[in-house]
């Protein structure tokens, strides 16, 4: 099944202006803790680690614990001096890996 | 005398393991991100004091100065972690926002981590009606 992201970007960024970062993965975050219709405890499946790289270099990270909603969101702000690329990477349980790559029109 | 002490033992073993467990897996989950127990400082923790439902509730942690990390911890979830925040060089503000999963009504705490190896920590109360499906 392919995952979903969703990322959100300004359109336009200034050079060295702030700029606001939303990305959201459709991912369960299955806890471990709930039980199924048949009462079997569901396994525990969880995005761990989130990363957001501009050009390469690491700029945002997370870990992920159960505590954090289902379809997992996180919004930052960052800051570029020229265009550059923006890429996102999560990983979780059972071999959960999605990444994604903008570009950033930065003038 | 026997008896008053033997009711005071019952009463001290009744009301104390729940909440030094629960406390006490919180410093430790704060230390292992940390590296040491954070002062109390300035932290700002936007969230609904009133949280209809548990299950996805938004939060937004700031800080007011530059930091390395942000974190934030629950007392009371199964699990005291939530979310371990890292920022690199070019992250313009020292803050995020996520949605977090809350058991029950508690005390958050957030704790920030700057690159001189200061730490600091903020709580905030929260009063939830309807519970995150956390429960075994």
């Amino acid at each position: 099944m392919a995952t979903r992201a969703v990322i959100t970007l300004p359109v336009a960024i200034k050079a060295g202006e702030p700029f606001e970062v939303r990305a959201t993965v459709a991912h369960a975050m299955e806890t471990g803790y709930r039980s199924g219709d048949d009462g079997a405890r569901l396994a525990r499946d969880l995005v761990r680690r989130f990363e957001c790289r501009l050009d390469g270099e690491l700029v945002f990270a997370a870990d992920l614990f159960a505590a954090i909603s289902a379809n997992p969101y996180l919004s930052f702000w960052l800051r570029a001096n020229k265009p550059a690329e923006l890429s996102f990477s999560w990983r979780g349980d059972n071999g959960f890996s999605h990444d994604e790559t903008r570009r950033l029109n930065v003038a | 005398m026997k008896r008053r002490e033997f009711v005071l033992a019952a009463a001290a073993l009744a009301a104390l393991p729940e909440a030094r467990a629960t406390d006490d897996a919180l410093r430790a989950a704060i230390r292992a991100w940390a590296g040491r127990d954070p002062e109390a400082g300035a932290l700002k923790i936007e969230i609904a004091e009133l949280v209809e439902n548990g299950n996805a509730v938004p939060v937004r942690i700031a800080a007011s100065e530059p930091v390395s990390g942000l974190a934030l911890f629950t007392p009371l979830n199964p699990e005291p972690e939530v979310v371990h925040a890292s920022f690199g060089a070019a992250v313009a503000r020292p803050e995020f926002s996520t949605r977090m999963r809350l058991a029950r009504s508690q005390r958050i705490v957030a704790v920030a981590r700057a690159a001189d190896g200061r730490c600091w920590q903020a709580g905030m109360d929260v009063i939830v009606t309807l519970a995150a499906c956390v429960e075994p």
